[in-house]
């Protein structure tokens, strides 16, 4: 019964049709099944945050989600968010920013804060550190992290796409 | 109407310098997007991949190892001990020659038979996968013979406690001593000595990306690549090529993207020669990413001090000198190449550093004892040395009643003291404390922050304000390492190159971990050859394309490496113009480059692209004067050899809240300014300082690495062992003084440590004035709220 | 860091669970939102012959208000309670605490069921259900039990759920006009499990308050209920010399135990602290405890 199931998963819009190991996690699998490497693996038991991804539209971390719970998913990475120009904002406001330096927690971070410009258009700068609290970076001193989101916060108010809460 | 028929060539505006502006970095663009490449992310064909078993005992004989089921696991590949290990790969022993007397033990890629720490390597165990090679280890049988474990340093010691390496004799791996001669004098003349123990948590470095090796080594040509997360690759070709007797040209490290290193990453550690010996041993490349559990057990830890200090001083607040006592525990060996004695070494150099007393006695010892290896990790003894110093200063601040600034301002070395000498002996070339002080002191508006802790503290909210002054170590020379017989490059080397299309490439010992080398080595080129950055290209992470070097450590990324590219971008200048005047047949004087332009120094007017040039110079020089070849290939090599370091300088203040019924401390604002001589680039600077700030501050408040009295680890694991987060980080106002280093035409010195050296001090400074109505002080670090409730008897 | 070989089978009924908890007994686990599970089976802390994921459950899933009850499906997330109307309106308390729960990624599929399930005794829901006075709807799938959740929590991780049983609901009984509630924590950091929290539900007329229920987290091998100092402050309307007998009796009420960084004598320094604060809150309704 340990053996490989058939999991479906729509990532970044294309789906794929695997053979998985029930323990492989959505961080191996993303990487190694289908060379999505950036998703990071920081910590593997839920503390760090670099492993985030979004499945259906929420984010999660994953290495706290097995790939074959994400059968019949629809899951996005940072390559999907990359190319699709979603989060070209956000990401842009880090480089003007400088709200990364390694770079290793930076896809996990921008799906975050991307998360909460969408479910709290207006969130302070207090919201932001709250909500930003579960991505652990040891480069910056958050800082400039919370300065890219609050200006992100800023065009997209000015651009009226407040968005809707990922529900 | 003249233009119309021919226009004039209209005089073009220089560029702007790049040197000194808020320049985005151009290589982080790819990181954002998820498209950097670390080691974990590299596959090569026929890699495998280890997992290391390790000793769940701080210090344990391995008694038999039954590994019959794991060879019969599906995917397992080899596994492989430190005896069968030793054979390819040699012992190392982790001392500097100028550290004189210090010791260690022959450390092994493996251990062989015992284990001296827990977490300690016994085993290889080699598979296709790291799910597989973990399903084997769950099989294999060791028998362990626990030994009795030395876990506490202040008794590592005394007669009764079990010596680690028998060979040594002792315990004891370093011992100093510094005395200016006059120091018992001066305290038994002081009008006023105030006496204080401060004591420091283990840390460690906890980078997000965990410490990384691939090995590739191709039997046929005996050649090794290793892709490896690291911060010196010329050093690790050199160890690699020695411990294991392969000539150096056949070793070639590539560092790619790191994921943040802070010194963890600068060492060599066994698994590294393991994994390599590895993928000599078996003829394929093997690939080891520590997961998080054993990089809490593996990495470096750091910081673990006892420090006794006296102060003596006039009844004017003159101090007269500092008398302290260091003990410091390091692990079973002394780590490799570096050493452990290095932060020890340093808390005596740079403790009281910013001050004019003329007396300093420092004793220091370092011990061995049976918990993971401490070595240089961001600060370097830094935080240690400027948290005895600050909060002595302040507590002679409090008992003799002299507001905390005044004193500071009182006895800092005058800006126009320099060059000078410290008590201690230290060198240092020009500091600007009193500027800073007053740039502080404005920049927080302290009367007016003085009046809201006034008003706050009748309300019952207890709000404090620290201050810490500091110095920091930057731009070595070659008195680090290479005095001590370590083969660490003290030089780095920059080549530039202009290309056919008019672009210059630039590749620089010194890498990239995310601060910004390659954006400010970019910003140097431009400026100094005289073209557009996005014109400039830079290699860097590369032993087998870039100038030998010694790589991103003890801040002398910007000062060092820069200079190298700053020289070797001005002579491609000089050649540029060369190739042009002989185009031309103009005289080079009286040409001039801009924005990868050759002009006319009179007329400003545009005579030739760098592109043109280019062209000719590789596929037409035949157009060229006979007897004239251009040379469109720079290198030039840069070593700081006037001081052993250039000091730089600064000051931090930290704003806290400290929450009296619960003992939790809210950081309410901090703030920096900042001396690393020239800034070449303020946007990374800035978040660099910051970044180094809530490394600091991690310690203040969060970071410790608890043993139990049998030397295991009770907190790995990122759950439990608490790092900064943003929703508990104050935000961070960043300012600087710019007083250049005269060492190097850039003059720019070091600025990745000073944000860790003083913002310990600035918080645990902020606390105890918070606390300072109810007369009770904190000083062992990190000042959780046990230990702040304790203090104030809530418990 | 990677987990050991498990098989892995979803259902989509409580019957099919049941029938394969008592099939592979202990070595079967549900897995829910599997935001604990997953991070002790990457440790290899736990290693379960299957693993039985339940999210497929239809009838476990959603927050109603029915027959007087405010209910909760087990397979709610964390996330669904954080943006519930109904929820915020009918039982504050847990809309309260929720900030306090981790954080935005585990909240998206950590459960409600699973807390209760995991009682891990320094976590949120727990505590909130004893507070709000809970009733636990459990099943085996042919047969429902309802226990109290003052009854469900025993031990240190141990519960009242039978081996062959799954939590389908909670049932809140609707607060009264009168009834306010409370939650506060002390975590070192933001998202943290919480060095001591507590949960308070009681009814305030006229500035008195009544039919109190307070419930600590992180002080003992359960969610604690503070008896003694209920019984000190019913009746009464939290002035000072009350709110120090109501400290001092949680002396009998709680039981904490050091952990890494923390004493037991500072959590119960601690609990006398929070207590305080929260009362206050529950006076002045409004203000952040």
């Amino acid at each position: 019964m340990t053996d490989k199931v058939l999991t479906r998963i729509t990532v970044n819009g294309v789906l794929h049709e695997r053979w998985v190991e029930p323990r492989q996690h959505l961080v191996d699998y993303l990487r190694d099944e289908l060379g999505l490497k950036g998703t990071r693996s920081g910590c593997e038991h839920g503390v760090c945050g670099a492993c985030t991804v979004r499945i259906d539209g929420d984010i999660v971390r994953g290495c706290l989600t097995l790939a074959v719970q994400a059968d019949g998913a629809r899951v996005e990475t940072i390559e999907g968010v990359s190319d699709s120009g979603e989060i070209a904002d956000l990401q842009h406001a880090f480089l003007e920013s400088n709200a990364l330096q390694c770079g290793f927690c930076t896809p996990g971070m921008l799906l975050t804060a991307d998360a909460l410009l969408k479910s709290e258009p207006a969130a302070s700068r207090e919201q932001i550190r709250e909500h930003m609290s579960g991505n652990y970076c040891r480069c910056t001193g958050y800082h400039a992290i919370v300065d890219a989101v609050e200006s992100t916060r800023e065009t997209r108010r000015l651009a009226g796409c407040g968005g809707d809460r990922h529900e | 109407m003249n233009d119309l028929v021919a226009p004039p060539v209209v005089a073009e505006a220089a560029a702007p310098p790049h040197i000194g502006r808020r320049v985005v970095r151009p290589n982080a663009r790819r990181l954002t997007e998820g498209r950097g490449t670390y080691v974990d992310d590299v596959e090569l064909p026929r890699m495998a991949h280890v997992v290391y078993l390790r000793s769940p005992h701080a210090h344990a004989r391995v008694v038999s190892v039954d590994v019959t089921a794991a060879h019969a696991m599906p995917g397992v590949i080899a596994i492989v001990d430190g005896a069968r290990l030793a054979q390819v790969c040699a012992p190392f022993v982790g001392t500097l020659s100028h550290m004189v007397g210090m010791r260690s033990a022959p450390q092994y890629a493996i251990a062989i038979d015992r284990a001296c720490w827990q977490g300690e390597a016994v085993l290889a165990i080699v598979a296709d996968t790291r799910a597989l090679a973990e399903d084997a280890v769950e099989t294999i049988v060791v028998e362990w013979e626990p030994l009795p474990a030395v876990a506490d340093m202040e008794t590592a010691l005394a007669p009764q406690t079990p010596v680690i390496h028998a060979e040594l004799g002792s315990n004891l791996c370093y011992h100093r001593e510094l005395d200016t001669g006059g120091v018992d004098a001066a305290f038994a003349g002081a009008d006023v000595v105030v006496e204080e123990t401060y004591v420091f948590g283990r840390h460690t470095g906890v980078t997000m990306e965990p410490r990384s090796v691939l090995a590739d080594f191709n039997p046929a040509e005996r050649r090794l690549t290793v892709h490896h997360s690291h911060q010196a690759p010329h050093m690790m070709a050199d160890l690699y090529a020695r411990q294991l007797g392969l000539p150096e040209a056949d070793v070639r490290v590539i560092c790619r993207d790191v994921g943040g290193s802070f010194g963890i990453k600068v060492h060599a550690y066994a698994d590294d020669f393991a994994t390599v010996a590895l993928a000599v041993l078996l003829k394929r490349p093997v690939k080891f990413v520590a997961d998080r559990l054993e990089s809490f057990v593996t990495d470096i830890h750091a910081r673990e001090h006892r420090v006794k200090a006296r102060l003596a001083l006039t009844r004017e607040g003159r101090m007269l000198a500092f008398d302290i006592d260091d003990l410091t525990g390091i692990g079973p060996y002394s780590m490799f190449p570096r050493t452990s004695v290095v932060e020890g070494n340093q808390v005596v150099n740079i403790t009281g550093g910013p001050y004019n007393h003329p007396e300093y006695r420092a004793k220091l010892d370092v011990v061995f004892q049976n918990k993971v290896q401490t070595s240089q990790y961001r600060g370097v003894g830094h935080p240690v040395a400027c948290a005895v110093t600050e909060g002595i200063v302040d507590l002679a601040a409090v008992r003799m009643g002299i507001d905390p600034l005044e004193l500071r301002r009182r006895n800092v070395m005058e800006d126009d003291s320099y060059p000078r000498k410290g008590a201690s002996g230290i060198v240092l070339e020009k500091l600007s404390h009193q500027q800073c002080l007053a740039k502080l002191e404005t920049m927080i508006d302290y009367p007016a922050l003085r009046q809201e802790q006034a008003e706050l503290r009748k309300k019952g909210i207890y709000r404090g304000i620290g201050i810490a002054v500091l110095i920091e170590l930057t731009n070595p020379g070659a008195a680090f390492y290479g005095v001590g017989g370590a083969r660490i490059a003290a030089q780095e080397g920059a080549t530039v190159r202009l290309d056919p299309t008019g672009v210059v490439h630039c590749a620089v010992g010194v890498g990239e971990q995310g601060q910004g080398t390659e954006t400010i080595f970019a910003q140097i080129a431009a400026d100094e050859v005289g073209l557009p950055l996005a014109a400039v290209r830079i290699i860097t992470g590369d032993t087998a394309v870039t100038p030998y070097g010694g790589g991103t450590w003890a801040s002398r990324g910007a000062g060092i490496g820069g200079e190298a590219v700053l020289q070797a971008s001005r002579q491609l200048r000089t050649n540029i113009l060369a190739l042009a005047a002989a185009h031309l047949k103009r005289d080079a004087g009286e040409l001039d480059v801009a924005d990868g332009k050759v002009r006319d120094r009179a007329t400003q007017a545009t005579l030739v692209d760098f592109a043109e040039l280019g062209r000719i110079a590789y596929f037409r020089p035949d157009l060229l004067p006979q007897g004239f070849q251009s040379e469109l290939v720079v290198t030039r090599h840069y070593s700081q050899r006037t001081y052993p370091f250039v000091f730089t300088n600064g000051v931090q203040a930290s704003y806290v809240e400290v929450d009296i019924e619960t003992g939790f401390v809210k950081l309410l604002k901090h703030w920096a300014v900042e001396d690393c001589g020239r800034v070449i680039n303020p946007l990374l600077l800035d978040e660099q300082i910051r970044g180094a700030i809530v490394q600091g501050i991690g310690g203040a408040l969060f970071e410790e690495c608890l043993y139990d009295g049998s030397g295991l680890l009770r907190n790995g694991s990122m759950a439990d062992y608490l790092v900064p987060m943003a929703s508990e980080m104050p935000d961070i106002e960043v300012a600087h003084v710019e007083t250049p280093t005269r060492t190097s035409e850039l003059g720019a010195k070091g600025a990745g440590e000073a944000g860790t050296a003083g913002a310990p001090a600035a918080v645990m400074n902020a606390i105890n004035d918070a606390l300072a109505p109810f007369d009770v002080r904190v000083t062992a670090q990190p000042f959780t709220p046990e230990k702040i409730l304790r203090a104030l008897n809530k418990i | 860091m990677k987990a050991p070989r498990f098989a892995y089978t979803r259902v989509t009924t409580v019957a099919d669970a049941v029938s394969l908890l008592r099939q592979h007994g202990d070595d079967a686990r549900l897995l829910a939102g599997g935001q604990t599970l997953l991070a002790t089976l990457n440790m290899r802390l736990s290693e379960p012959v299957v693993l039985v994921d339940i999210t497929g459950i239809e009838a476990l899933h959603g927050v109603a208000v029915q027959d007087g009850f405010l209910r909760i499906g087990a397979l709610t997330r964390h996330v669904d309670i954080e943006r519930s109307e109904l929820v915020a309106q009918r039982l504050p308390l847990l809309t309260q605490a929720v900030p306090f729960l981790a954080h935005a990624a585990i909240r998206n599929r950590g459960t409600f069921g699973g807390s209760v399930a995991f009682a891990d005794p320094a976590a949120e829901w727990p505590a909130c259900a004893l507070a709000a006075d809970g009733e636990l709807i459990l099943s085996n799938g042919t047969n429902e039990r309802r226990v109290m959740a003052g009854d469900f929590f025993i031990d240190l991780y141990q519960t009242d759920l039978h081996p062959d049983e799954l939590i389908i609901a909670v049932e809140f009984p609707l607060p009264g006009r009168q009834r306010r509630f409370a939650f506060t924590e002390l975590a070192r950091r933001h998202g943290d499990y919480a060095i001591v929290g507590i949960a308070v539900a009681g009814d305030i007329s006229g500035g008195v308050m009544g039919d109190l229920r307070i419930v600590f987290l992180g002080v003992g091998n359960t969610p604690m209920r503070a008896l003694g100092a209920e019984t000190a402050l019913n009746g009464k309307r939290g002035d000072p010399a009350v709110l120090a007998a109501a400290i001092a009796s949680l002396s009998e009420d709680i039981a904490p135990s050091d952990d890494l960084y923390t004493s037991a004598a500072a959590k119960s320094h601690l609990a006398g602290v929070l207590l305080q604060r929260a009362v206050k809150s529950l006076l002045h309704e409004g203000e952040t405890p």
